[in-house]
């Protein structure tokens, strides 16, 4: 059960290589967590990552999870879910692609399009279905700051991030009431190993600045958070740009 | 019986959940609930006013026992009456006042169900005489996971289990209580002001106990010298004598009827308030808090002695307010209740001191005198001071500064309020309170299932 500070004791983290939810992880362990599962594709990565945090003092398990594999999610996080409350499920796999080579290749796009969206609408909805049945939870959905408005540079991964982001703000709705909450983070570009190289862009922020404001969100039962905030009122205006403006605008 | 799905919380607001919450009118129905639960259990619950979530079950099923609210016959020779658990003390007040009877213990508020005050085992002001609720229950009647309605006797291990027992060994459905015997409804009332913790903890013990109900306020935020200075109330109850010509027989004993309504239906005032919508950040600031402290001590007699009170207003000030929850914003609030023994005032001094440091906008704070424990197993009374106090829970950092000061109150041998809680951390709690293992063998051995579940217990480990 959480605490009236919205602190879990158990969380699940689909994707459990993520540097965002490894942080996020570890400040809920400095709370109250003691029980994570790590759910990924099985690798060193994960291992090592589990085992980082059995050093911090929680009891940690890993699941063999492929956003790819639709088909599998009911049974394996209907597995995670049978062994006891789950109070927070952090949603936090995802691929960036590489535009320029997605744009030549439409099978290299459409797995980014299948692991962000596609991966995520199935494993969503099995993650709310068994939240729903116990009767409390949340749902964190990392989304981006890509999927508020699509860019020329991105539009491929902003475009799965869009279709993510509505799915959570529907799912959101359709779970009011039910002592669900579904949390969504809409980060800016956040430096990390996949990220490494690429030219850094306006309002670039890092994993544990993200994580930081998942805690925050889920102590002030949020619905949506920005990370930075003033990403809330930059984008308010950017949305309602021209598009022939937006074309030219250096972001 | 009504049946429906909502979101519930405590008094607090915290932590919302869902479950299934069905209002039984008769035992049979009570008794059918758990004979037909789901995997997720089954509580009590009464009128909601736990500030943690001791009555939520997410996913469960809730039994809400107000609807259960019979007062027997009251046998005025032996002082005895027999409730069903959904009764509220208020009501329980306004039918026996007139007749010369008094509830044998009376909490902070009015507003919350015999039932509950059993299962939280609440102490009220007069805790060095008369103990806590459940010392009073001469019989108890008990739904057990089988269905099965048992008659409890104190002195019974089971007894002892469910005094206290947040309602894990099972729902309360009546209770048979001895009542005290009141001259008048008006309370002889001395109040008198303290200057810093020392001087409040020394004229709390002045007095010794010929005034048998005593509380203090204290302000939390006053830093300095005068660090937890307060207010300290004392009572007796007055002989019919001391009654005023002017007190009115109309205005002292609530005329039958008058005030039923209440609580069902609350007054025009708490109506507009309930109305709003929470406020995104809490209207009360440190600042606001901090003048309304100091006006409040400030306007308090330094010392008075005899003045005459109504009952219902002394016990039960706090109720003619409206919530106080458009104060505490969206995040709602935390109370945070606990007890040291006495010889540890250094604790009780360094933890006000520490909450004064932090600014934090504590208005509510009342400060206890415990006399020896409850046998309940997991009563919270022990002999020692109490503070319980009320904080918004959208404060930042509240959570790590309350686990700090558990450490210290754990240190102390000090223990933290279970009924009250909505944050602890489960090692803490079974440090704090020895007796958990007895109670959770009795409740492996009595509902090896584990049919009676509430969120507190899933989050502590109960």
């Amino acid at each position: 059960m959480k605490d009236a500070f919205g602190a879990p004791q158990s969380l699940l983290v689909l994707g459990g290589t993520s540097e965002i939810a490894l942080a996020t992880a570890r400040r809920l362990i400095a709370l109250r967590t003691r029980r994570v599962w790590l759910a990924g594709r099985p690798s060193p990565a994960l291992e090592s990552a589990a085992a980082e945090l059995r050093g911090r003092g929680a009891d940690v398990r890993t699941v063999d999870f492929d956003a790819l594999d639709s088909a599998s999610h009911e049974v394996v996080l209907g597995k995670v879910f049978a062994e006891g409350d789950v109070d927070v499920v952090l949603m936090a796999f995802g691929v960036p692609g590489d535009q320029a080579r997605d744009e030549e290749e439409p099978m290299a796009a459409v797995r980014v399009a299948q692991t962000n969206y596609t991966g995520a609408v199935s494993a969503g909805l099995v993650c709310a279905g068994a939240l729903q049945a116990q009767g409390h939870g949340s749902l964190v959905v990392l989304s981006s700051v890509a999927g508020e408005r699509a860019r020329r540079a991105d539009f491929i991964y902003g475009s799965s991030k869009a279709g993510l982001d509505a799915f959570a703000q529907g799912l959101g709705d359709a779970l009011q009431g039910t002592g669900v909450q579904v949390l969504i983070v809409r980060p800016s570009f956040v430096r990390t190993r996949h990220t490494a190289g690429l030219p850094e862009q306006p309002f670039a922020t890092g994993p544990e600045e993200v994580a930081t404001a998942i805690v925050t969100g889920l102590r002030r039962r949020s619905e949506t958070v920005w990370v930075p905030g003033a990403l809330r009122v930059v984008m308010a205006a950017l949305r309602h740009v021209p598009r022939p403006l937006f074309r030219r605008l250096p972001v | 019986m009504s049946v429906d799905t909502v979101s519930l919380t405590g008094w607090g607001r915290t932590s919302p959940t869902t479950a299934v919450r069905f209002r039984p009118r008769t035992y049979e129905e009570a008794a059918a609930v758990v004979r037909g639960r789901g995997p997720r259990g089954v509580v009590a619950r009464g009128l909601g006013r736990s500030p943690g979530d001791a009555a939520q079950n997410a996913g469960g099923s809730v039994l809400d026992l107000t609807g259960l609210a019979r007062i027997g016959a009251v046998d005025p020779a032996a002082g005895v009456v027999r409730c069903d658990a959904g009764v509220s003390l208020e009501r329980l007040l306004r039918v026996l006042l007139p007749q010369g009877l008094l509830p044998p213990v009376v909490p902070g508020t009015g507003r919350l169900t015999v039932g509950g005050a059993i299962a939280s085992d609440l102490p009220g002001p007069d805790h060095r005489r008369s103990g806590s609720f459940a010392r009073h229950v001469s019989a108890l009647e008990l739904l057990t996971a089988d269905g099965e309605v048992r008659t409890v006797l104190p002195g019974t291990a089971l007894f002892d289990a469910t005094a206290g027992g947040l309602g894990l060994t099972g729902v309360i459905l009546g209770a048979t209580l001895r009542l005290r015997r009141v001259g008048s409804a008006l309370m002889s009332v001395s109040t008198e002001r303290a200057g810093d913790l020392d001087e409040l903890l020394a004229r709390f013990t002045a007095g010794g106990d010929r005034m048998p109900y005593a509380s203090a306020w204290i302000d939390l935020m006053a830093r300095g010298r005068s660090t937890g200075r307060g207010i300290l109330t004392r009572g007796e109850h007055a002989p019919p004598p001391v009654r005023p010509a002017h007190a009115g027989r109309t205005r002292l004993l609530p005329r039958a009827g008058a005030g039923r309504g209440r609580s069902s239906a609350p007054g025009p005032l708490s109506g507009l308030f309930g109305a709003l919508p929470p406020l995104p950040g809490a209207l009360l600031g440190p600042g606001p808090a901090a003048l309304y402290n100091a006006a409040r001590y400030r306007g308090a007699p330094r010392a008075r002695a005899g003045e005459p009170r109504p009952l219902s207003a002394f016990f039960h000030g706090p109720d003619a307010f409206p919530e106080p929850h458009a104060l505490y914003g969206r995040g709602g609030l935390v109370r945070y209740r606990f007890t040291v023994g006495y010889g540890q005032e250094e604790t009780l001094h360094r933890v006000v001191r520490r909450i004064a440091a932090r600014r934090s906008p504590a208005v509510r704070a009342v400060l206890h005198r415990f006399g020896t424990a409850d046998p309940g197993l997991l009563s919270f009374a022990a002999p020692g001071w109490s503070l319980a106090l009320d904080l918004p829970a959208a404060l930042p950092g509240l959570g790590r500064f309350l686990d700090g000061v558990d450490e210290e109150v754990a240190a102390a041998g000090g223990r933290v309020c279970l009924a009250a809680d909505s944050r602890m951390r489960p090692e803490t709690a079974a440090a704090m309170y020895p007796g958990l293992a007895e109670f959770r063998e009795l409740r492996a051995r009595l509902d090896p299932a584990g049919a009676f579940r509430s969120d507190l217990s899933r989050r502590l480990g109960l």
